[in-house]
């Protein structure tokens, strides 16, 4: 038999998956022999993610094609000293350990700290950087301590050890993804700390006005290289490497290059103590629950404002004069046209000083907008679909265009939307994660803390999967019944 | 009850209706016949201002409609409530019973209790012969049934004319009977009527008087025994000679 066309094509799409696959894979070195792998290829790869910003690693606003920062200048050094290039790849922060593990990197360098959990982990380096963990308060606050703001709102970088550190106290945690956001949450009397390393609090939140930092370090902990668990003699060649750096100065130039060398570079520093592995506990259901309680909010209160706000705007589009339909399509073509995540950020952090919203609200809010320019088209397809002889039969009646609105074509646009209502309203229970970037732990970014705190996404993915459909799957029944009583006459026909 | 003078429509360059004028007198029953595409429908459409028109004007019901009106100001809409239609297709509203498409308008419009509407509606439907199924959803009813509650519905607002577009062409035979029955016996209480229809029988049975309609004018005007039996225009002869073939 001749092969037919779409055989051909899912052959062509293997090979192009193939030569994908085979491209992404970095390390292709045997376990532990990464070292020798580097030599041979007269290159290190290592992980890192630029949007962590200054001093780290970070775009050269001179010149945006090229890659600056402190770590870029150790990463020079170490290379030199071992003979060989260096050569940065992007990956996402909280993912490089695990990309490490898979081998798409040789090592990892960007502000990984030493902590215990790490070290069971992989292998990590001799430190190149002390850092100490700094308390942002507002200025005129009287919090002396972090054990003054207990029962209090601290912000922190989700993942950190700084968000170790406020997990282990009795601290309501705010986790944010950003380097500023926490301290713009700060001066808005969003939170009312925030604890991070002194770099980033130095850099982005010591200098605000209304920001105090406290000068009594909370926390110290180390930066360190990571390093698969196997690679024994790398770890041994990158801790010589280190070592011979201090000793003839050259890490103190760079970090002085960098205005980070401070007195604490000198000091011993031991391993940071981090929570041990968590287990899926009663503890954890129930914060699972609270997850998906704050999920089922958001997406309900934020379709409560999408539905009347989108037929509002779909009868401005359809009915109304020259000026309510371009003002409707604007709004539309605004909404459905930007991610709902750059609105998400605009609300709560963009229009934050005027409006003052609380996480939730915001999300509630953003989500709600969003959300009403899809409903407005869904509706104006809807009326567009009713029959002519409707309206005519309303008016021929005597009713009046609002009669006509709210008896005839409203009910039955609403009986015509109610499957894609439906399905945008699940589509809405999903993107209700996109809130979790203004500091809202709903259940993806439960799953995800989770996660981090079982060193697993195996149980905490599962979980949070069957809440997802527990929450989406009565509402599409319930859809599903109501779409059966009010559309009677709109029974499928044999084909 | 209805004058219609000098009223001209246009669509584009077309002249739809040209210079139209013509009376009916109260309790009148009008059959309104002749070629496709000759404004039948578009005339009467006209009578409620469903349709718009450029030139002339019409008196209905104690109002007066003129080009240039926007389409539901109060005083159309009073109009409306006082001049019934029926269409072709029904139009029933699909989402509500046959009694609450009787009750809707009265209930919305006329303020009529609920109460007294659904008395209205029910004894309306005992009078179309569907005593039984007002609970019943259009899309359950048949094409005739559909027809009969779209003609209670229009009655529902005590209307002092009906205008029937077309009221059995989209029915089957066995259905246009008990439809036509509908209409000759709101004729033998004497409500005024406008009636577009190619059932010739039909038009001869009830109508006081025919319109034969071509080409946007009424060519000729008279009693079903003079224009249906004995044409005097060309244009009437050719007509229901085709019509008899």
């Amino acid at each position: 038999m001749r092969p037919c066309w779409h055989t051909a094509l899912v052959r062509v799409w293997f090979l192009v998956v193939l030569a994908l696959a085979a491209s992404c894979g970095g390390g292709e070195d045997a376990p532990g022999q990464t070292y020798a792998g580097i030599k041979q290829r007269g290159e290190i790869t290592w992980g890192a993610d630029r949007a962590g910003g200054e001093p780290f690693v970070f775009e050269d606003p001179a010149d945006p094609s090229k890659l600056t920062g402190f770590e870029v200048d150790i990463m020079d050094a170490v290379a030199r000293r071992l003979g060989v290039k260096q050569r940065m790849v992007q990956f996402t922060w909280s993912q490089l350990v695990p990309s490490l593990e898979r081998g798409d990197f040789d090592i990892v360098m960007n502000g990984l700290e030493a902590t215990a959990a790490r070290r069971d982990r992989i292998l990590l380096s001799e430190p190149y950087f002390i850092y100490a963990e700094t308390l942002a308060i507002r200025k005129g606050d009287p919090y002396l301590s972090i054990f003054d703001l207990v029962g209090r709102r601290v912000g922190s970088l989700n993942e950190t050890y700084a968000w170790d550190i406020i997990k282990m106290l009795p601290l309501d945690g705010a986790p944010y993804e950003g380097n500023e956001e926490p301290y713009i949450d700060l001066e808005l009397g969003r939170v009312d700390g925030v604890l991070l390393d002194n770099i980033i609090a130095d850099r982005y939140g010591c200098t605000r006005a209304p920001v105090k930092c406290l000068p009594y370090d909370v926390a110290r902990g180390s930066y360190a290289i990571g390093i698969r668990k196997d690679d024994r003699e790398l770890k041994a060649v990158i801790d010589q490497v280190l070592a011979a750096m201090k000793k003839d100065g050259e890490l103190e130039t760079i970090l002085r290059k960098w205005k980070l060398w401070d007195h604490r570079q000198t000091e011993e520093v031991g391993l940071s103590v981090a929570p041990a592995p968590r287990e899926f506990d009663a503890d954890m259901v129930t914060q699972f629950l609270e997850a998906a309680v704050l999920t089922l909010e958001l997406s309900l209160f934020a379709f409560v404002i999408a539905v009347p706000l989108g037929l509002l705007l779909a009868i401005m589009r359809v009915y109304g004069g020259t000026g309510a339909s371009a003002g409707a399509r604007i709004y539309i073509e605004l909404f459905r046209g930007t991610p709902v995540l750059l609105q998400l950020f605009v609300l709560y952090y963009g229009l934050g000083e005027l409006l003052h919203l609380g996480p939730i609200q915001a999300g509630v809010i953003g989500l709600g907008l969003n959300y009403a320019a899809y409903e407005a088209e869904v509706y104006r397809g809807a009326l567009l679909a009713i029959p002519r002889g409707q309206s005519e039969a309303s008016r021929a009646l005597g009713m009046s265009p609002w009669q006509t609105l709210r008896f005839i074509m409203v009910p039955q646009a609403f009986r015509l939307a109610l499957p894609p209502m439906t399905n945008d309203f699940v589509s809405l229970l999903k993107d209700s994660s996109l809130v979790s970037t203004v500091a809202a732990i709903e259940l993806t970014k439960r799953m995800q803390m989770a996660a981090l705190e079982m060193r697993s996404y195996l149980i905490p993915g599962i979980a949070c999967a069957v809440l997802y459909i527990i929450l989406s799957f009565p509402l599409s029944e319930l859809a599903r019944r109501l779409e059966r009583r009010l559309s009677r006459d709109q029974r499928p026909h044999a084909l | 009850m209805i004058s219609v003078r000098t009223l001209s429509k246009r669509h584009g360059e077309r002249q739809v209706l040209q210079a139209v004028s013509a009376d009916v007198t109260k309790g009148e029953t009008v059959a309104i016949v002749g070629p496709s595409g000759g404004g039948k429908s578009t005339l009467l459409r006209c009578l409620n201002y469903l349709e718009k028109f450029d030139e002339g004007h019409v008196d209905i019901a104690g109002a007066r409609l003129e080009p240039g009106m926007r389409g539901s100001e109060p005083a159309l809409r009073a109009l409306r409530s006082r001049v019934g239609m029926v269409f072709q297709q029904f139009n029933l509203f699909p989402h509500l019973s046959a009694l609450q498409n009787i009750m809707l308008a009265p209930v919305q419009v006329k303020r009529v209790t609920a109460a007294d509407a659904e008395r209205d509606g029910l004894a309306l439907l005992e009078r179309v012969g569907l005593g039984d199924r007002g609970g019943a959803y259009p899309h359950e009813l048949s094409g005739g049934q559909q027809q009969r509650v779209a003609i209670a519905r229009a009655l529902a607002m005590k209307p002092e004319v009906i205008l029937f577009d077309e009221p059995t062409s989209a029915l089957d035979p066995e259905m246009r009977d008990e439809v036509m029955a509908v209409i000759k016996a709101l004729r033998e209480g004497g409500m005024t009527m406008l009636v577009v229809t190619h059932e010739m029988q039909f038009a001869h049975d009830i109508a006081t008087r025919v319109w034969v309609i071509d080409k946007g004018t009424i060519a000729e005007d008279g009693t079903p025994a003079q224009v249906i039996d004995d044409p005097k225009t060309a244009v009437s002869r050719e007509f229901f000679a085709r019509l008899r073939r």
